[in-house]
C-alpha cells in the first residue's frame, strides 16, 4: 500500500536504560490486559568477562512495509493503515492466529477478548497530532517517532546521520523500527 | 567460554507466545484438521481419477458412498478448526472477505465450496440399483432426487474434473498456508505443499483401503497409493537435504528432522512406519497380486497424522526470533 506518510520509530540503544516506562505507558494508554505486553524490554549481554558489552532495547511491532501478518490474514482484519501503521480491526478478527504465526518478531498476541492485538504506534494519538505514549514518557529520549517522508523530521535526521540496524532483516519484512547503535 | 552472546533477559511474557517451548498458538486442533483435510482431498483426487481413467463408476458400494462420507469427515475437521478459533462467533468473517494473498482465505472458500462438489460427485457415484433403493424410500422428495441423480449423471465428466481440481486445491493449500510463513523456518519451504498433497493422497487411499472394495478398486488404489508414498518419500529426502544445506534459518529447520527432539518420531513413525513399511507391504501385495492385510493403511494414517503433528509443533518451536538469539 502506498501512503503519503511513512511512520517509523527509532530506538537509541545507546540511551536506553531499561526503565520500562515505555512498557507501563503503553499498558496505561492502551488498556493492555494484565500479563500481556504490546512493547517490552530486551537486555542482551555479550562477550567474555570482564570484557562485556550490554544492549538494552525497547521492542514492539515493527510495522513492516512488507508485513507477513497482513498477507496471512484471511479476513482483512489486519491491514496497513495511515502512514503504513499495521493495524488490526478487532471486529473482523476471528482469532485464527495466522498473523501471529506469520510474525517473525512474535509481536502479536491474543487479547483475552479473542482478537489479535499488538502495538498500533498509538495511531489514535498520532491521528490527533500527538506522539505515541511510549515516546512521550521515555526519560532518556531514546525513542523517536515521526514521518520518514518528511526530511526535517527528527527520525529522518537520525536515520541519515546515525548507524542503525533492523531486526531479522533476512525475513524480508522491511521493518520500520530502527535500532540506533 | 566462547566469546559471543552470554545472556538475554526478555521482558515479554505474552501467553501462548513466550512459553517454555516457544510459541504455542496452534494446539491439537490444527494437525487434526490438516490431517483430515489432506485425507479427504486425497480420497477426492483418487476417486475422480479412477472414474476418469477407467470411464466407469466404482462398483463397490463403499467406494460409491465415499463422497458422502467425506462431508461429515470434513465436518469433523472444520469443527476442530472452529474450536481453535479464539473468536469462534466471528467465523462468518471468513466469508465476508476474499484475501488473495492469504492461503487461509483461499482455504476457507475452498472447504466451503468443496461440499457442493462432493454432493454433485456423490449423486453420480451411486449405481442405478442404489439410486432406485434411495428413490423408493424418499417419498415426496423422490422427484427432486430423480432430477438430481440425472443431473449428476449428465454432467459427470465436468463434475469429476472439478472434483479433481478441488481435491488438489484443498490438498495443496494447507501446505501453502504453513509454507508461506517466513517466520517459522521448518514451514517455510516450497516442498510443504506437494508433501502435504502426496501425504493426503496416500492417506485418502488408506481410508478407502480400509473399506470393502472390488478387486479392481483395491488393485488400483494400492498401486496409486504406492506411487504417492514413493513420491512423498523423495520429497521428504529433498526437503531435509535442502534444509541442512541451506541458510541459518534452513539449518535450524533441518535440526527438527536431524538431531532435534522430533527426529525419532519423524523417522520412525512418519518415514519408517508410515512410508517404508507400507511401501514394502504394497510391493509384496502387488507382486503376489492379492490383498494382504489392513495393517498397511493403518500405518499410513498414523504416519500422515504424525507428519502434520510434528510439522505444526516444530514450526511453532522454531521461531525466527529464537533463531536470532541462537546466532
Amino acid at each position: 500500500m502506498t501512503t503519503d506518510k511513512r511512520y517509523v520509530m527509532t530506538m537509541d540503544t545507546t540511551k536506553c536504560v531499561g526503565c520500562q516506562a515505555c512498557v507501563f505507558a503503553c499498558k496505561s494508554e492502551n488498556n493492555v490486559p494484565e500479563g500481556y505486553a504490546r512493547d517490552w524490554i530486551v537486555e542482551t549481554v555479550q562477550g567474555q568477562f570482564p570484557n562485556l558489552s550490554a544492549e538494552i532495547r525497547s521492542e514492539r511491532c515493527h510495522h513492516c512495509s512488507n508485513p507477513p501478518c497482513v498477507y496471512a490474514c484471511p479476513t482483512g482484519a489486519s491491514f496497513i493503515g495511515e502512514g503504513g501503521i499495521v493495524m488490526v480491526n478487532h471486529d473482523k478478527c476471528t482469532g485464527c492466529k495466522a498473523c501471529i504465526a506469520a510474525c517473525p518478531y512474535d509481536a502479536r498476541f491474543i487479547h483475552p477478548d479473542g482478537y489479535a492485538d499488538k502495538c498500533t504506534f498509538c495511531a489514535h494519538r498520532v491521528a490527533r497530532g500527538d506522539q505515541p505514549a511510549c515516546v512521550t514518557v521515555c526519560p532518556t529520549e531514546s525513542l523517536t517517532f515521526g514521518d520518514l517522508f518528511e526530511p526535517d523530521a527528527k527520525v529522518s535526521k537520525l536515520l541519515a546521520s546515525r548507524k542503525f540496524k533492523v531486526m531479522h532483516e533476512d525475513a524480508g519484512t522491511e521493518p520500520n523500527l530502527f535500532f540506533l547503535i | 567460554m566462547e566469546p559471543g552472546l552470554v545472556e538475554v533477559i526478555h521482558g515479554r511474557h505474552n501467553p501462548m507466545i513466550d512459553g517454555a517451548h516457544g510459541m504455542h498458538v496452534w494446539g491439537w486442533e490444527v494437525p487434526v484438521y490438516l490431517f483430515i483435510g489432506g485425507m479427504v482431498a486425497g480420497a477426492t483426487i483418487l476417486l475422480a481419477l479412477y472414474e476418469l481413467r477407467f470411464k466407469e463408476k466404482p462398483t463397490s458400494l463403499s467406494a460409491q458412498l465415499v463422497p458422502w462420507l467425506l462431508l461429515p469427515l470434513m465436518g469433523i475437521g472444520l469443527l476442530a478448526l472452529l474450536v481453535d478459533l479464539e473468536y469462534p462467533t466471528h467465523v462468518y468473517r471468513f466469508f465476508l472477505a476474499f484475501q488473495p494473498a492469504s492461503p487461509m482465505s483461499w482455504g476457507g472458500w475452498l472447504v466451503l465450496t468443496v461440499n457442493a462438489v462432493w454432493v454433485a460427485m456423490g449423486l453420480g457415484s451411486l449405481s442405478a440399483t442404489t439410486q432406485d433403493w434411495v428413490l423408493a424410500r424418499s417419498g415426496p422428495v423422490a422427484g427432486v432426487l430423480r432430477w438430481a441423480f440425472d443431473m449428476g449423471e449428465a454432467y459427470r465428466k465436468p463434475i469429476l474434473w472439478t472434483a479433481l481440481a478441488f481435491g488438489v486445491g484443498v490438498g495443496i493449500y494447507t501446505g501453502l498456508l504453513l509454507g508461506t510463513l517466513v517466520a517459522r523456518p521448518p514451514w517455510n519451504t516450497a516442498i510443504l505443499p506437494p508433501l502435504f498433497l502426496t501425504s493426503g493422497i496416500s492417506s485418502g487411499a488408506a481410508l478407502m483401503l480400509l473399506m470393502p472394495l472390488s478387486d479392481k478398486e483395491q488393485h488400483t488404489f494400492v498401486r496409486w497409493d504406492a506411487a504417492a508414498m514413493a513420491i512423498e518419500l523423495v520429497l521428504i529426502v529433498v526437503m531435509v537435504i535442502s534444509f541442512v544445506t541451506g541458510s541459518a534459518a534452513d539449518q535450524a529447520a533441518g535440526h527438527v528432522f536431524l538431531g532435534g527432539h522430533h527426529m525419532p518420531a519423524f523417522w520412525a513413525i512418519v518415514v519408517g512406519g508410515g512410508l517404508i513399511v507400507p511401501l514394502l507391504l504394497a510391493g509384496f501385495e502387488i507382486a503376489k497380486n492379492r490383498p494382504l492385510t489392513r495393517l498397511s493403511p493403518v500405518l499410513v494414517l498414523i504416519g500422515g497424522f504424525t507428519l502434520r503433528w510434528i510439522i505444526v509443533v516444530a514450526g511453532q518451536e522454531a521461531s525466527f526470533a529464537s533463531l536470532a538469539m541462537a546466532h
